[in-house]
């Protein structure tokens, strides 16, 4: 077994505390990925999981074993960099073979090894071209060609992707969920992209300054972020939140005012809030719709259209601090400086007390009470 | 003026200018080369083309003294002061590269700093290290000494490479259960070619030239190291300088540089840029 479990792990740099007590567990097979702004501590929390940097407090074990003190080889991780770090001077068959080769495995095995990790990893005709003869895509698959000879237990990939290009990005991204599949290894991957997050893991893990802000699978991420850090980092583009003032406060649900004047009545959890407290609505730019500018939840002047193709990005001037996007179709024919009115469905939205913790959000899987909100 | 005539005279002046310079800088080297094939009076005589063609020169620097010997000495010398500051300086270059701690800042400084002492200024103290340890007038005595000119730009040359080298580099090689001393042999000794290549040869010009160490730290002939021997080439009397042999074993004592160099000039160029450039 090979379950990853990390608990009050903290880490000082001199003085300077930069991971905060981390709880983790990831279980043994399980595609983890760690996400989080750039500096928030991805990197430092796998490479402490790497061993590359020391524990300063709590404890790690993979497998059952407190790993704190044994050295990187011994922890049976492999570890695929941003820059590939391949070694310059060796051909990529010795790239490969150079950890077999230090653990004093047979000649045999390691052309063994080596030769099954090309075959899955289509490197069999590059095996003796040295790293500057390749491509960026070819370079980071020797790297990972490299992880797998040695069998690890746990992968761990630190934003391997990020010096692709968009095209190759995708295809190599589908080649790990295909390699984890195929190995059924626990792998730890760390990334400032919710996109990849979203599409590779079975847990993602979302970070803030060093802290776990919360751990979930994709969806229930998206669809119950904790606080609003998390649902403003997952989702493209970002979630739009609106001001607003609590009116009235129901077991199931809480009707506040916008900022606008316009008062909903959302289907979430309001035990604890009371009348006049503050709170922010989330709303998603997916589920944005145009509507007549009376019965719009919000309205304004339409600042930038950006047109995707499949899709086009309204931004309005709707009286925030910024401006609000809205998803639309991708034929639409709004135009800068019209005035438009923009609706949600109060299902889709989300609520945010004045610390910026979520509300439950009841609707999502509350049949009975979508029909009691869709009937008046 | 008409720009065309212009543009004809900076180059020229351009042209006229390199060529001083390497006249300035070749022409002593060209003259030793013709003195040293001439004999007698002719020595004395100013030329500037060559006009006589003897190898009697050459053969009389071997008879005069031990010159076998001694080109022996500076080579056995040198390759060991090469070996040694290599040695040592790519190890502590890596401890001062790659591995924080305490006072590293002030001992790289320290280091730089023990070069900046004239060498008259140690060359007592280090006499009375020296014989202490009972290395006077030995190869390996001066070899030691020469650790001391050689190491701090060995150190510092070495070491401003090895920061340049990328972490995960190393990191890279830790996973794969590398020691230091397997990081630093198998994967940075690789990768650093070129910064080895000009730093041993720089150390291997210096210990090949110096001269004052050589001079006070031997006694006898059999131990002397080239530019000892060549000042100590003496006449058939007192007055009579033997411009003919020292010039011959001058020419003697270059040419081995200058093969050298020529053999490694490509690693040199590429090692004097290397570092600037991620590679
Ligand atoms: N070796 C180090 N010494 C001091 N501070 C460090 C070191 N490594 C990382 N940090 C600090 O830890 C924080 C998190 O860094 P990092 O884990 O690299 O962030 P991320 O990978 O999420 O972008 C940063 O504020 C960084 O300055
Ligand atoms: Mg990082």
């Amino acid at each position: 077994m090979s379950e990853v479990v990390l608990k009050q792990v903290k880490k000082r740099f001199g003085p300077i505390e930069t991971i905060h007590g981390v709880d983790l567990n990831i279980r043994d097979g399980e595609f983890c990925v760690f996400v989080g702004p750039s500096g928030c501590g991805k990197s430092t929390l796998l490479r402490l999981i790497a061993g590359l940097e020391d524990i300063s407090d709590g404890e790690l074990s993979i497998g059952d074993e407190v790993v704190n003190d044994k050295a990187p080889k011994d922890r049976g991780v492999a570890m695929v960099f941003q820059s590939y770090a391949l070694y310059p001077h060796m051909t990529v068959y010795e790239n490969m073979a150079f950890g077999l080769d230090l653990a004093k495995r047979t000649k045999d095995e390691q052309r063994e090894r080596v030769m099954a990790a090309a075959r899955v990893l289509q490197l069999e005709e590059l095996l003796d071209r040295k790293p500057k003869e390749l491509s960026g895509g070819q370079r980071q698959r020797v790297a990972i060609g490299r992880a797998i000879v040695r069998k690890p237990k746990v992968f761990l990939f630190d934003e391997p992707l990020s010096n692709l290009d968009a095209g190759l990005r995708v295809q190599m991204r589908i080649e790990l969920t295909k390699l984890h599949e195929k190995l059924k290894s626990t792998m730890i991957y760390v990334t400032h992209d919710q996109v990849e997050a979203m599409t590779m893991a079975d847990k993602i893990v979302v970070l803030r300054a060093g802290s776990v802000e919360q751990v979930g699978t994709p969806l229930e991420l998206y669809h119950h972020p904790q606080n609003q850090f998390v649902a403003g980092f997952i989702g493209s583009p970002k979630m739009n939140f609106v001001p607003a003032v609590v009116i009235e406060v129901s077991q199931q649900t809480v009707t506040v005012k916008l900022d606008s004047g316009k008062e909903v009545t959302l289907p979430v959890d309001g035990s604890g809030l009371d009348a006049g407290d503050r709170v922010t609505v989330g709303i998603r730019p997916e589920h944005c719709s145009l509507a007549d500018q009376d019965t719009a939840l919000l309205s304004g002047t339409v600042e930038v259209v950006e047109h995707l193709g499949e899709a086009g990005l309204v931004y309005v001037q709707a009286g925030g601090d910024e401006l609000f996007v809205a998803r639309v179709t991708g034929d639409t024919a709004i135009v800068t400086g019209s005035s438009i009115g923009i609706h949600a469905r109060v299902e889709d939205c989300y609520l945010f007390d004045q610390n910026g913790q979520a509300r439950r959000r009841l609707d999502v899987d509350n049949e009975p009470l979508r029909a009691q909100l869709a009937t008046g | 003026m008409n720009r065309n005539v212009k543009s004809l005279m900076m180059k020229a002046g351009f042209y006229l200018l390199v060529a001083a310079i390497v006249i300035f800088a070749v022409f002593p080297f060209y003259y030793a080369i013709l003195t040293a094939f001439e004999t007698g009076s002719a020595l004395f005589d100013v030329n500037y083309l060559p006009e006589s063609f003897s190898f009697s020169n050459y053969l009389s620097v071997f008879e005069g003294q031990p010159f076998g010997r001694n080109i022996f000495n500076s080579i056995f010398v040198s390759v060991m002061v090469v070996a040694l500051s290599l040695l040592m300086g790519v190890t502590a270059s890596y401890a001062l590269a790659r591995v924080k701690f305490a006072g590293r800042g002030l001992l790289l400084v320290t280091i730089l700093s023990v070069s900046m002492f004239p060498q008259v200024a140690v060359l007592s103290g280090m006499f009375e290290l020296i014989r202490a340890v009972g290395l006077y007038n030995s190869m390996f005595g001066l070899a030691i000494s020469y650790m001391m000119l050689t190491l701090p730009f060995t150190v510092w040359i070495l070491t401003a490479f090895m920061r340049e080298l990328p972490r995960e580099l190393e990191e890279a090689a830790v996973m794969d259960g590398a020691s230091p001393w397997t990081v630093i042999t198998r994967v940075f000794l690789p990768v650093m070619w070129p910064a080895m290549v000009t730093t041993g040869l720089l150390a291997f010009i210096m210990a090949w030239n110096e001269f004052l160490f050589a001079l006070t730290f031997t006694l006898t002939n059999e131990q002397r190291t080239v530019p000892v021997a060549i000042a100590l080439i003496s006449g058939a009397s007192q007055f009579e300088m033997p411009w003919g042999n020292i010039m011959a074993a001058s020419v003697i004592v270059t040419v081995p540089l200058i093969v050298l160099v020529l053999i490694f000039q490509r690693r040199i160029v590429s090692g004097l840029t290397a570092g600037a450039v991620k590679g």
